[in-house]
Parts: C-alpha cells; sequence; structure tokens
C-alpha cells in the first residue's frame, strides 16, 4: 500500500518534472534571432524537423549516432579510457538492473517463464551487476576527489548523484545480506512452500540444511549437523524449495554481507532490519525517479537528444526555431563531466583571471541561469560575460563533448545575447574577437558593432582628460602609482628613454592608414610614450591609437632608444582594462 | 628529426588545410610530429587582456613539450612570436619565471627553458636544409609569380623571435624560389596583413589587407604565399568579404606554403587540403610542369 502511494506519487512528479522541462526546451530563448517565436510555433517546428529527419536517409546517422556515441561513448571512450569504464560499468549495469530487477514484473517475468529472482542466472547477475555499479561509483569517487584533475569542479549535483545511487546500492546489497541470513523469512517460506511447522522433525531437517548450505541462521541451529539430518533436509529441499532457489553464494555481494553479519543475524532479524532497509531502497529508487528531471540524471534522457539533434543539424541549413530549441535542451544536457574543462585552450588562465566562467563546465551552468532568467546580479552577470568572451573559439570543448553540446555555438550565441544589456565587455578589443569578425555576417550590422564601441566608450570615459583636448594639461601633478606601475615591468619600463623623435610615429602602419590620424588615434605612439614617462595616465589610456594597435612592432623594431613601444602599449592596455574594473 | 607540432586553436578548428599539408610535407622530408594533446592557447589573443594569463598559457605549452624532451615546431607566426617571446622573457625575469613556475607546479610541471621553438619555416630552411627540399622536387613550378609574406610575429622583435633579418629577410623567399616560382619584390612584403585587429576595428585591418593585396597584385604576383593561420584567414576569408563589397579588384588567391611547397614535392592536392581554401586555388596546378 505504501509502496504503491509513494510508487505514485514520485512517478507523478517524475512526468509532471519532465514535462515543465520540455516546456522550458521550448521557450528558453539562446538566439537573437529566434527572440519573436513563439513556443506554438517552435513545437510544431520541432515536430516538423523530426518527422522530416525521420523520413529521410539522414535516420541512417541517427542509427550510427545511437550505437556508437549514446551506447558505446565512442567520445568518451576516444577521449579518456579511465572515465568511459567508469560511465560504462556505472549505466551499462544500472540500465541492466533496471531491467531485469527493478522492472522484473514487467520484463524479467514475462521473457522467462520459470523467472524467479532467487534463481540463478538471475540471482548472479543482479549482485554481477550491482557490484559492477559500485566499481564504477567508486572509480567516479576516485576520480573527482582522490585523483581530483587540475580545473575539474565538483558542484552538489555531482555529489548528490553520486550519493543517491550509492543509497540505492548499498541499501539493496545490505537488504539481500539481512535478508539471507533471516530466520523470520524462512520460517515463513516454509510454511508457505512445505507446509511445515516449528518443532516438527521434518522442519528440523530442512533448518539444518538451509543453515548448512544457504546462510541461514536460526536459533539454536549450529553446524556441523549429522550426515543423515542434511541428506533428509536435502531431500526436503529438493521437494519444496529448490525449484525457486539457486545457491546464495551466488548473491556474492549479498552473501560477503550476510556473511560478516552472521553474528548478529537474530537480532537484526527480530529488529526487523530487513523491513527498515527495503523501505529505504525503494524510497531511495522513487526519489532518485520523482528527483531525475531536476538532477543531472536527466542527462539520461537529454544527452543522446542533443547527441541525435546535433548529428543532423547544420548551421545555417536547419530551421532557427530548432536550433533555439536544442540549444535550450543542451543545457539540461550536460552531466558536468568536466571533459570540455580538460581539454579548453583557456583553461590554465583561471589561474590568473580568478573566473570559474572561463572553464566551459562552469560557463555553461551560469548561462543555464542567464537564459531561464534567474535573478542575476551586475557583478555575476558581467563575470559570466567576460567568462564567455575568454574563449579562442578552438572548438575542443565541442569535440568532445561526450553529450553532443555543441558549445561553440551556444557560447556564440550567449554571448551576442547577452551583449544586449549593454555592459561593456573589454576582451572585446583583442585577438579574441577574430572569430566574432569572421561570424559578423551572422549578426545584424548594429548588433555587431554597437558592443565594440560601448567597449571603448566604458574606457575612454574613465578618462576625462580626452574629453577636452584643448584643456592644458599641467605637468607637474604625475600619477605616481601609474607610472611605478609601468616600471614594474621590465619590458615597459623602457619608455623612459624616449626623447619624443617619432621614429615609432612614422612607422605606425596605423597612422599612416589615415589623412588626419590625430583626429582618429588621438594621441600617436611617440606621444602615448612621451605621457607614460610624464605618468598622465589618462591621455594614454583614452587614445583610441592603443586599441588599434596592430602589434605588428615596427615601431619597437626601429626605435632608436630601445624603447618598447610595442610591449608599453600592451601593458598600457593591460593597464586601462584593470582600470575600468577597479572601479 | 622529432618535434612537437603546435598547432594552436586556430588551424584545428578553422584551418585544417594548414595542418594536414604540413603534415604530408614534413612527412615527405622524414621529420617526426608528436601531438601533445594538452596543449593549450598559445597565449597570443590574450596579450591585450592580461599579460601575465598569456605569458602562462604560453609557459604551459613550452612547459608540456620540454616534459617530453621535444623542440617545438609552431605553424602560425602570431603563436610562434607568443612563446618566443615567453620563453625570453622567463629567461630574463628570474621573479616572473618562479611564479609561473609555482603555478604550473600544481601540475607537475616546470620551465626550465631547454627547448627550441621554431617555426615550421625555420625548420624547412635550416633543420631540413634546402638542398634536401630541392632533392625532392619533382614537379618545379614554371612562370609562377608569388608575392611572398613574411609576417609580422616571425620577423619582429628581432632580439627575440630571430627568425631572419628583420629589414632584409630572404629566408622565405629562398624557401619559396626553391620550388621554382619567383619570389617578387614588392613594398608592402613586410607590412602587417591586418588580422590582429580584425573583429575589433574590421575598417581598419580590412583597409590594411586591401592595400597590401593591391600592392602584390601590381607587383604582378599570381598568387600570395603566407605560412601563419592568422594571415591566411584574413588573405582568404577576410578579403572574400571585402571583395564580396565590390572592390573592383580580382581576388589575389592565397597560399599557405606547405600547399605550395607540397605541389611542387609531388603531393595530391587533395591531401594538401587545395579544395579547403576559400579563395580558390586550384590553378596553381597550370604552373606546374612534368
Ligand atoms: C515459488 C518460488 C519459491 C519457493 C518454492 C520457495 N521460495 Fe523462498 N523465496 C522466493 C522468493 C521470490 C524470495 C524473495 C526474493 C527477493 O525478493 O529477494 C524468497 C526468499 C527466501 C528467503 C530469504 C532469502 C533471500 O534470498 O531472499 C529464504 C530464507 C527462503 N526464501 C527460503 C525458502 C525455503 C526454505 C523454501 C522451501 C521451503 C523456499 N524458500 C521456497 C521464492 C520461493
Amino acid at each position: 500500500m505504501f509502496y504503491d502511494i509513494s510508487l505514485y506519487i514520485c512517478l507523478a512528479i517524475f512526468i509532471i518534472g519532465l514535462i515543465y522541462k520540455i516546456s522550458t526546451w521550448l521557450s528558453r530563448k539562446t538566439t537573437l534571432e529566434t527572440k519573436d517565436i513563439p513556443t506554438s510555433k517552435r513545437l510544431s517546428s520541432a515536430i516538423k524537423g523530426i518527422v522530416l529527419t525521420i523520413l529521410s536517409v539522414k535516420v541512417l546517422t541517427l542509427i550510427k549516432v545511437f550505437f556508437l556515441d549514446i551506447i558505446l561513448q565512442r567520445k568518451v571512450f576516444n577521449e579518456d579510457f579511465f572515465r568511459w569504464l567508469t560511465h560504462i560499468l556505472i549505466y551499462v549495469a544500472f540500465m541492466l538492473l533496471l531491467l531485469m530487477h527493478a522492472l522484473d514484473k514487467f520484463i524479467t517475468a514475462p521473457l522467462f517463464a520459470d523467472y524467479s529472482a532467487t534463481l540463478n542466472p538471475f540471482l548472479f547477475l543482479r549482485d554481477l551487476f550491482g557490484a559492477l555499479v559500485i566499481i564504477g561509483i567508486c572509480m567516479a569517487i576516485y576520480r573527482r576527489f582522490i585523483l581530483n584533475p587540475p580545473r575539474l569542479k565538483t558542484n552538489p549535483m555531482d555529489t548528490y548523484a553520486i550519493i543517491i545511487l550509492a543509497i540505492i546500492m548499498a541499501s539493496g546489497i545490505i537488504l539481500e545480506g539481512t535478508k539471507i541470513g533471516s530466520y523470520s523469512i524462512y520460517k515463513e517460506m516454509v510454511t508457505d512452500y512445505a507446509g511445515l511447522e516449528e518443532g516438527e522433525e521434518e522442519y528440523k531437517a530442512l533448518t539444518a540444511f538451509w543453515v548448512d548450505k544457504f546462510g541461514t541462521v536460526a536459533p539454536g541451529l549450529k553446524a556441523p549437523f549429522k550426515d543423515e539430518i542434511i541428506e533428509e533436509g536435502k531431500e526436503l529441499h529438493e521437494m519444496s524449495c529448490s525449484s525457486c532457489h539457486s545457491r546464495p553464494q551466488w548473491a556474492f555481494t549479498g552473501y560477503i554481507v550476510a556473511s560478516l553479519f552472521k553474528g548478529a543475524a537474530l537480532g537484526l532479524d527480530k529488529a526487523g532490519v530487513h523491513t527498515i532497509l527495503w523501505y529505504i531502497h525503494f524510497l531511495a529508487c522513487f526519489i532518485g525517479m520523482a528527483y531525475l528531471p531536476f538532477s543531472k540524471f536527466l542527462h539520461i534522457i537529454t544527452s543522446p537528444l542533443s547527441l541525435l539533434a546535433n548529428s543532423v543539424m547544420d548551421k545555417g541549413e536547419s530551421d532557427p526555431a530548432n536550433i533555439a530549441t536544442r540549444q535550450a535542451l543542451e543545457f539540461d544536457a550536460c552531466t558536468h563531466c568536466g571533459a570540455c574543462t580538460s581539454r579548453c585552450s583557456m583553461g590554465i588562465i583561471i589561474e590568473e583571471i580568478e573566473n570559474v566562467n572561463i572553464l566551459p563546465s562552469e560557463k555553461i551552468q551560469s548561462l543555464k541561469g542567464v537564459v531561464s532568467k534567474k535573478e542575476i546580479g551586475e557583478k555575476d552577470f558581467k563575470l559570466i560575460l567576460d567568462g564567455v568572451y575568454l574563449c579562442s573559439n578552438c572548438h575542443r570543448c565541442t569535440d568532445v563533448c561526450p553529450a553532443g553540446i555543441n558549445l561553440e555555438d551556444l557560447w556564440f550565441n550567449m554571448r551576442e545575447d547577452m551583449f544586449q544589456k549593454d555592459y561593456p565587455e573589454f576582451s572585446l578589443l583583442s585577438p579574441l574577437s577574430f572569430y566574432r569578425g569572421l561570424m559578423r555576417e551572422s549578426i545584424s550590422q548594429e548588433d555587431y558593432k554597437r558592443p565594440l564601441i560601448q567597449a571603448r566608450e566604458a574606457i575612454a570615459s574613465k578618462c576625462d582628460l580626452m574629453k577636452t583636448p584643448d584643456k592644458v594639461v599641467s605637468l607637474t601633478p604625475s600619477d605616481r602609482e601609474f607610472q611605478d606601475s609601468l616600471l614594474l615591468s621590465d619590458q615597459a619600463s623602457t619608455f623612459q628613454g624616449c626623447f619624443g623623435c617619432q621614429t615609432c610615429t612614422n612607422a605606425c602602419p596605423v597612422v599612416a592608414s589615415y589623412e588626419n590620424p590625430k583626429e582618429v588615434l588621438g594621441m600617436l605612439p611617440h606621444q602615448i610614450m612621451y605621457t607614460a614617462g610624464l605618468g598622465i595616465r589618462d591621455l594614454a589610456f583614452g587614445s583610441n591609437m592603443l586599441w588599434d594597435c596592430l602589434t605588428c612592432y615596427q615601431c619597437q623594431e626601429q626605435c632608436p632608444q630601445g624603447v618598447h613601444v610595442t610591449d608599453v602599449l600592451y601593458e598600457l592596455k593591460n593597464l586601462a582594462i584593470k582600470n575600468v574594473y577597479k572601479d | 628529426m622529432k618535434f612537437a607540432l603546435f598547432l594552436g586553436c586556430n588551424i584545428p578548428a578553422r584551418l585544417t588545410q594548414y595542418e594536414s599539408s604540413s603534415r604530408a610535407v614534413l612527412e615527405k622530408l622524414s621529420v617526426e610530429l608528436i601531438d601533445i594533446k594538452e596543449f593549450n592557447c598559445c597565449g597570443y589573443p590574450l596579450r591585450n587582456i592580461d599579460f601575465k594569463a598569456s605569458i602562462l598559457a604560453a609557459a604551459r605549452n613550452l612547459a608540456l613539450a620540454e616534459k617530453e624532451g621535444l623542440n617545438m615546431i609552431v605553424l602560425c607566426k602570431c603563436g610562434f612570436g607568443m612563446l618566443k617571446h615567453a620563453d625570453h622573457l622567463m629567461k630574463e625575469d628570474q621573479s616572473l619565471l618562479e611564479e609561473i613556475n609555482n603555478t604550473l607546479k600544481k601540475e607537475d610541471l616546470e620551465f626550465k627553458g631547454d627547448i627550441e621553438i621554431s617555426h615550421l619555416l625555420s625548420v624547412l630552411y635550416h633543420d631540413v636544409g634546402l638542398d634536401n627540399i630541392k632533392e625532392k622536387i619533382t614537379r618545379p613550378y614554371k612562370d609562377l609569380k608569388i608575392a611572398t609574406h613574411y609576417g609580422c610575429h616571425a620577423l619582429r622583435p628581432s632580439e627575440i623571435v630571430k627568425f631572419d633579418d628583420p629589414v632584409n629577410p630572404t629566408l622565405f623567399d629562398k624557401l619559396v624560389a626553391l620550388t621554382g616560382a619567383e619570389s617578387i619584390d614588392w613594398e608592402k612584403r613586410l607590412d602587417c596583413c591586418g588580422a590582429p585587429l580584425f573583429g575589433s576595428n574590421d575598417d581598419l585591418s580590412m583597409d590594411l589587407t586591401e592595400k597590401k593585396l593591391s600592392n602584390a597584385r601590381q607587383s604582378g604576383a599570381d598568387f600570395l604565399c603566407n605560412a601563419c593561420s592568422y594571415c591566411h584567414i584574413q588573405f582568404d576569408t577576410v578579403q572574400g568579404m571585402i571583395n564580396s563589397k565590390g572592390s573592383e579588384n580580382h581576388p589575389l588567391p592565397p597560399i599557405l606554403y606547405p600547399q605550395l611547397l607540397g605541389l611542387s614535392l609531388g603531393i595530391d592536392g587533395e591531401t594538401l587540403g587545395l579544395g579547403e581554401n576559400k579563395i580558390d586555388i586550384t590553378g596553381i596546378k597550370g604552373f606546374l610542369s612534368g
């Protein structure tokens, strides 16, 4: 009764959760162009897309992906054998347990006429699968908590997943162990199947046999027994019990537990511990199921979907509505396994730039908050945006993602989407923007240019002097702190040698590109070197010249005074960005 | 001859033909390449933002190659420049070195500074040698005029990168010439391709690219040859964007050096990824003899 009620409640939560999740996949917006497409249109596009794909030759791709990437986990295999083994153990063995053991009423029993949980091969297989899951869990714990590879982050969801699995498995095995030794279950069984009651001679013989061979712990009965009694018990056993019972040693994990608990078995049985464990076991399973749509276990459903969808969808070809839907789904397909982060080209810089959002595995979690319209403060939002932009677009995260998530596209779309909030992003003013430039035709002119202008303006707005070009600059109150920070850097400190000969400016191809360079660029290279020498920060930071420097090193190569002009410009850019972040 | 191959970010993602053509050519010339999967960003795109982060990224790559005891071959010039720079600075500045090594220690890595960092072209020129390459050339070009583009970050700052004479370099010209092609003299051959600003100031970037290309065209070039991922994408993809905006100029197709060399070594166009270039370069086969 309680079992049924809790099952149905949890099943209902599971189904409602799933429906809720599906609705978010159809409503969350990741791409600018699909901002205005309503959910109903996305649903119909999705159905149409799925039907058309299944009816086309693309179905062959789907089948291939299903076997290689979903069943065999090819991507994980290629990346890291240890992780592949861990995952394959947990997922294959758990699936088999689910089908053979948990759903035995619906699957195993109808398939095998003489099925009984206590009969081989089922008895042995249940324990084998259980043991494999346990080994997998131990390997996962080992990797996350002991091996702890650099930059692999473990969040509460990861811990929850391991814990709930561990509870299900441990309670199941201990339950089995206590049942093997349980005298009360034994007594009931004998009444039911042999029609014998305590006190009868035959009862004693059968019990002796079970104590001797089946691990039963009965009060007042201890090996060794006389051979005749065992013989008699064996006959009775073969008559009434053996059709359903293989030797419990086959249930090796449970049997080990039973052996360990042998001394306490009678007490445990009286206290009804096996009943308590039974409750723990099935409730843990039900809770795991109810919570599945909200936990990382949802990836059991979403990762295959993501792999399948990505194998047949192409940017530019597929319906944009479906791309938006796929991207919304991808947030739930992430298992936070860390494969992307371990291969991230930028991962290492987190040691210098403290922002976890640089790491793709963390970035996707934060972005999930952004698309689900969670309240995110300005500071956090900027950090996420910075993290998303600190990416060299090397595509490695996407190549290795075992869930097939097109992370690079996701970053690209989310970046553009986040720019709509009009917070300046300074990394735009670096070669990291090269990829964005190559993709410019997929963004509207206006959306493409605005963030670039904003970033420059945000820096310039911190430089009051630049706004009033006619103002006479007093030369005395120079910014010592600024000058010192430049002097700290070996390469930049050379600016002190500048005597303003203009060789750098004359060598500069950027200066040469303009008829009236001062108007466009603000200060020219030699002037910047000179102001740096005077410690006038504002003028140096506010010049467009800084951000329009090609870093071609013509100036530095030609400087007669050995001033590292390009390196000083680099240093000034770093300082300017630090300066705006400071406020 | 064995090197750790450093590809960087652009090549595997957007310029796979540079990798495949380099591998094919180097294999033919008996240069063995070792892949180090753990390599990360070279650090170059980060220099504008955070100097230390860029050095750290570069240093990790160097330390990884060092751990394998391998010298590095770099295909991209910006990556080459950055790695050389980091190598140089860490050898100069003890405190920087200590700081970086402290971080690398967490991954059991250490920068000691005892490996060489070479660009593809330097390996071909110095390690393989012009004569050895020449011997293997089976189909030299005839009547082919090439505008050879050096690329800034390989040439300058010369005291750090030590690639060639920064004012009058000849290394690349000789490599081009040995294929039978003529490496023409042109005014803007040492100028920047414009790529560093593409994405942050496209107008200026494209303007520089266009000026450079038209100078090459006017000087009579049939193709522009380069050996850098940024330069190539700029001359290929970005030139495509410039031309589609209605520039009167006909395209000047850019070819990667290993593609140019590979054809004359008798390697087929498919292996060299000729078809992957955005601007069609298959016409170059017409200049091959034999
Ligand atoms: C019709 C099949 C059937 C017969 C006959 C049968 N049992 Fe069982 N027995 C079961 C099942 C099913 C379980 C419960 C297994 C489970 O749910 O894990 C069980 C459980 C037990 C247990 C608890 C240990 C365990 O492995 O779960 C004991 C002890 C036991 N039976 C003893 C006997 C004895 C003694 C006889 C012969 C008198 C007997 N059974 C006859 C089916 C049978």
